[in-house]
């Protein structure tokens, strides 16, 4: 085994085109590992436990590191990756890209900003949308709370929509934004301080046959006394004067008590009814999405699951049972699965402290697989599976195979549509046939779980 | 239409996957090729872009820019115009002592000492120069500019240029020609003799001229050159013939005397214009000084040793880096061994959306920006990304007569990692060898990061919850 590590100065790729580019090369023969990274912090560390020796490099810098009998072919692609990637920009030559959203917003005929640029870097494009009258997504997540009350206050006064930071899905006008599923048009707005949060509900809905408006994200801190819900109140009455949406869904953790006041001064001045789910205060998102239903005089139905544990020679202990081990991707999930068990240890690799410099693990699922492997003989694993445009097109294709391979039971909450390009069905079945119970909804699962200990 | 009236077009700056969820869904996407800013500039720029002054501070600065109208309005000595100190030599760039001045700075200073009379011989200049006897400062801080060396004395010519529209004046020296001249740094008695008869015949020559013609207006005769085919800079050829043109019959009404030879003179040096048209510059970047929380640069310059930026919303202060060797043509036998790191005021043409901003308007002269028609459309629009404005007046016909990009913004320096395109001279390293070539040089980072710093700190932190 030969190391080769080397590192580019200000060479810059997104995390998720360098995920692809790592991918690709390790499958090479002659390579066992291949990282290709931006040098942040963490993934410095990750190159480091890997036992590499690793030059000073910072995050502006491309880190590579390739080990295995001959890297020589790896490298060798290497240039060929990184070339198509920096050639994937517009068709016609001679014109010079935007390098900035402001640059982007002159050239124009923009109706919304999606900012998705590391955390420390998203203020300066959110700021550019506003200044240029545009409303702005922020996927980006660690923006710290200062800048996001900043940038409120400037879209305020302009008149435009912030959703985010770490707004992971919105969908507007029939066009899913960040990590969104196909949902069926409906009459249904969402308002939501969290994205996997919408995306159980709006999913729950379409499962029931109704459709959606559009989906509004508003970033988790948007109801905290720190941004005093700017955005949350500004997404509610777009949706009031929004002639498709007869009810409005408004979907947030328990938000600080004075913002509370303000929104609810504001959604009893609505002309459209709103049903409000908020999480942790009796509630979930299931039953939000069931009160949805009521509200709109729909039936509520038999929400799909999947029972493939009959396949699986494990048995939970019933004297002495392991732990639950809940293994998330959606921070609301998550939380919801954690407050519904009661116990267990409860871990969202979606949160910050897990993606700076690298992909969300809804498209790369190397560190939940990480934790796969890692669990004991014995116990119950619970964990998410979130469908839906630029999330994993195959998730079950590496999720499922590690699932078959426990030494656990496996209970799998599995977010999305018939619609959706993963297609909801074909998952559910791998899963079920890797031995998982498979649920559509999170409280279900999270409940399920806890009934199995 | 608002937001929620139809599918939207997406600017997606970020993550390519979240782009290309949107083109699956058939959504229009404007996608940004977004890169991280310059090392250590992060934290700079949000507080800098949070500044609740900058953009409306901005939008007035480079409106003062691209709305001034700088006229020619006489041609005068420096010691009746210039508030300066007894025995005070101008310089190119920020303030530079004797000691750490480079070849061709101190052959130019050298040769005003001579030309002056204070001193007899090029060791007693020197001498004289190296005790301090004369006091040395920037041109900018006197509404100057200087080509190269820049070394302006006070019995010498210049320009004088008014902005009708904001009030302002400027300053530049009279172009000398080519070859072993003062600004790069010559000395010898050719240069002498050609100072002296530009202090006796060229200077009184074109001031009366001018006191016949009144005053030229160089905003249009500057769109008209670009349309002939010259960016500003390291081409005035256009320019040069259309001052010409506006001034051969006066020349010859005011000083019948000297016309043939001062027409001559003028003719025979296609940079006569680039004088007049550095004060034209001046005068407008100075009509965008001191506005309180503006980013815009209101100057670049070069002492030959560093160079500096100056920035509308911090008054006079200098922030400099050292100064590149250009990488260029050179004329003869000379090559890179024999260049002086860059110098003189003549960035003054970039800083206003000329020069190299305007390389696309001179395919005559694309061998310096690497040799096709295609890298100088390349170099000018890369431009738009760093600049604040596209020039009313200053238009590109290859470029379906766009603006000029104009009005270099810093926090877009930072963030695009993008540097000013500048065409340039390059001097001789060696005192009194004169032009040894020609071409673009980049300017050092750390004078617009260092920029950057002072405007963040001179900010209050804004993201206090």
């Amino acid at each position: 085994m030969n190391d080769t590590v080397f590192v580019r100065e200000g060479v810059y790729h997104d995390s998720v085109a360098l995920m692809r580019v790592s991918r690709a090369l390790s499958e090479l023969p002659g390579t066992a590992v291949a990282i290709v990274a931006m040098a942040t912090e963490l993934n410095l560390e990750l190159a480091r436990d890997l036992g590499f020796e690793l030059p000073p490099a910072g995050p502006g810098d491309l880190l590579v590191a390739l080990r295995g009998p001959d890297t020589a072919a790896a490298a060798h692609e290497l240039d060929r990756h990184l070339a198509e990637l920096s050639s994937a920009g517009p068709a016609r030559e001679a014109e010079q890209p935007p390098l900035t959203t402001r640059s982007a917003a002159r050239g124009g005929g923009a109706d919304l900003a999606l900012v998705s640029v590391p955390g420390e870097h998203a203020f300066a494009e959110a700021m550019d949308a506003i200044e240029a009258g545009l409303p702005v997504m922020v996927f980006s997540d660690g923006v710290p709370v200062g800048s996001e009350r900043l940038l409120k206050e400037r879209a305020d006064e302009r008149g435009v929509l912030v959703m985010g930071p770490d707004c992971g899905t919105a969908v507007v006008g029939g066009v899913g934004l960040g990590f969104a599923n196909v949902l069926r048009p409906g009459p249904v707005g969402l308002v939501a301080a969290s994205g996997t949060g919408a995306q159980q509900v709006s999913c729950l809905l379409d499962l029931a046959g109704v459709g959606v408006s559009h989906v509004l994200g508003v970033g988790g801190r948007d109801l905290s006394a720190a941004v005093g819900g700017l955005s949350t109140v500004r997404a509610l009455r777009m949706l009031d004067e929004d002639p498709a949406t007869e009810l409005i869904v408004l979907v947030s953790k328990p938000p600080d008590p004075e913002v509370a006041g303000t929104v609810r001064q504001v959604v009893e001045s609505l002309r459209t009814p709103v049903v409000e789910a908020l999480l942790g205060s009796g509630t979930d998102l299931t039953a939000a999405a069931e009160a949805a239903l009521r509200a709109l005089g729909r039936p509520v139905p038999a929400w799909p699951c999947w029972d493939g544990s009959a396949r699986r020679a494990v048995t939970v202990a019933g004297e002495d049972p392991g732990p639950l081990i809940g293994i998330y991707s959606g921070g609301t999930l998550c939380a919801e699965a954690a407050l519904i068990a009661g116990a267990g240890e409860f871990t969202d690799y979606g949160d910050d402290v897990y993606t700076r410099g690298r992909a969300h693990p809804m498209i790369d699922p190397t560190l939940r697989l990480e934790a796969l492997g890692k669990v004991p003989p014995g116990g119950v694993v619970l964990m998410d599976v979130v469908l839906g445009h630029a999330a994993d097109p195959d998730p079950a294709a590496r999720l499922a195979p590690a699932i078959a391979a426990l030494p656990a039971a496996v209970v799998v909450a599995l977010i999305g549509t018939e619609a959706d390009p993963q297609d909801l069905l074909r998952q559910a079945a791998a899963f079920r046939d890797a031995g998982a119970v498979v649920f559509t909804s999170n409280a279900q699962a999270a409940r399920h779980a806890r009934d199995s200990l | 239409m608002t937001l929620l009236d139809g599918p939207p077009h997406v600017i997606t700056a970020g993550a390519g996957l979240l782009a290309d969820a949107l083109r699956e869904q058939a959504a229009a996407v404007t996608g940004v090729s977004w890169r991280p800013p310059l090392a250590g500039t992060a934290d700079a720029l949000a507080r800098v872009l949070a500044d609740p002054r900058r953009q409306a501070a901005n939008d007035l600065a480079v409106r003062r820019l691209v709305s001034a109208r700088p006229e020619l309005a006489g041609v005068r000595r420096a010691s009746e115009v210039l508030r300066t100190a007894e025995r005070t030599f101008l310089h190119a760039g920020p303030p530079i002592t004797w000691e750490r001045a480079s070849g061709p700075m101190r052959g130019a200073l050298i040769g005003a000492m001579l030309f002056e009379g204070y001193a007899d011989d090029e060791r007693e200049a020197a001498a004289r120069l190296a005790a301090g006897e004369v006091r040395l400062e920037p041109c900018h801080q006197h509404a100057a500019v200087g080509p190269m060396a820049g070394v302006v004395s006070p019995s010498m010519w210049l320009f004088e240029v008014r902005d009708t529209e904001h009030g302002g004046t400027a300053y530049c020296s009279l172009n000398e020609g080519l070859g072993k001249v003062l600004r790069y740094g010559a000395y010898g008695p050719e240069v002498l003799d050609r100072l002296r008869w530009m202090d006796g015949v060229l200077g009184p020559a074109l001031s009366a001229a001018i006191g016949l013609t009144g005053p030229l207006d160089l905003r249009s005769l500057i769109a008209q050159a670009l349309q002939m085919g010259d960016e500003l800079h390291n081409r005035n050829r256009a320019a040069t013939s259309l001052l010409l043109r506006e001034l051969a019959p006066a020349i010859s009404d005011a000083a019948p005397g000297h016309a043939s030879e001062v027409l001559r003179f003028i003719a025979g040096n296609d940079h006569f214009f680039l004088n007049a048209g550095m004060a034209a510059a001046k005068v407008s970047t100075d009509a965008a000084r001191d506005v309180p929380g503006s980013t815009l640069v209101v100057a670049m310059a070069r002492n030959g040793t560093d160079f500096g930026v100056q920035v509308s919303g911090l008054g006079g202060r200098w922030f400099t880096g050292p100064a590149g060797v250009p990488d260029g043509l050179y004329l003869g036998a000379y090559g890179p061994g024999d260049a002086n790191p860059d110098i003189g005021d003549s960035t003054i043409t970039e800083t206003s959306g000329l020069g190299g901003f305007a390389m696309a308007a001179a395919p005559a002269i694309v061998r310096f920006v690497g040799g096709e028609v295609a890298d100088a459309v390349a170099a000018t629009r890369s431009m738009y990304e760093i600049t604040l404005a596209e020039h009313p007046a200053y238009q590109i016909p290859g470029l379906g007569f766009r603006g000029t990009p104009t009005g270099i913004d810093v926090t877009l320096v930072a963030r695009t990692g993008l540097l000013p395109v500048v065409n340039t001279g390059i001097a001789g390293r060696i005192a009194g060898t004169g032009q040894v070539g020609a071409g673009l040089v980049s300017p050092p980072a750390e004078a617009f990061t260092a920029a950057l710093r002072a405007l963040s700190d001179a900010v209050a932190d804004p993201f206090e919850v």
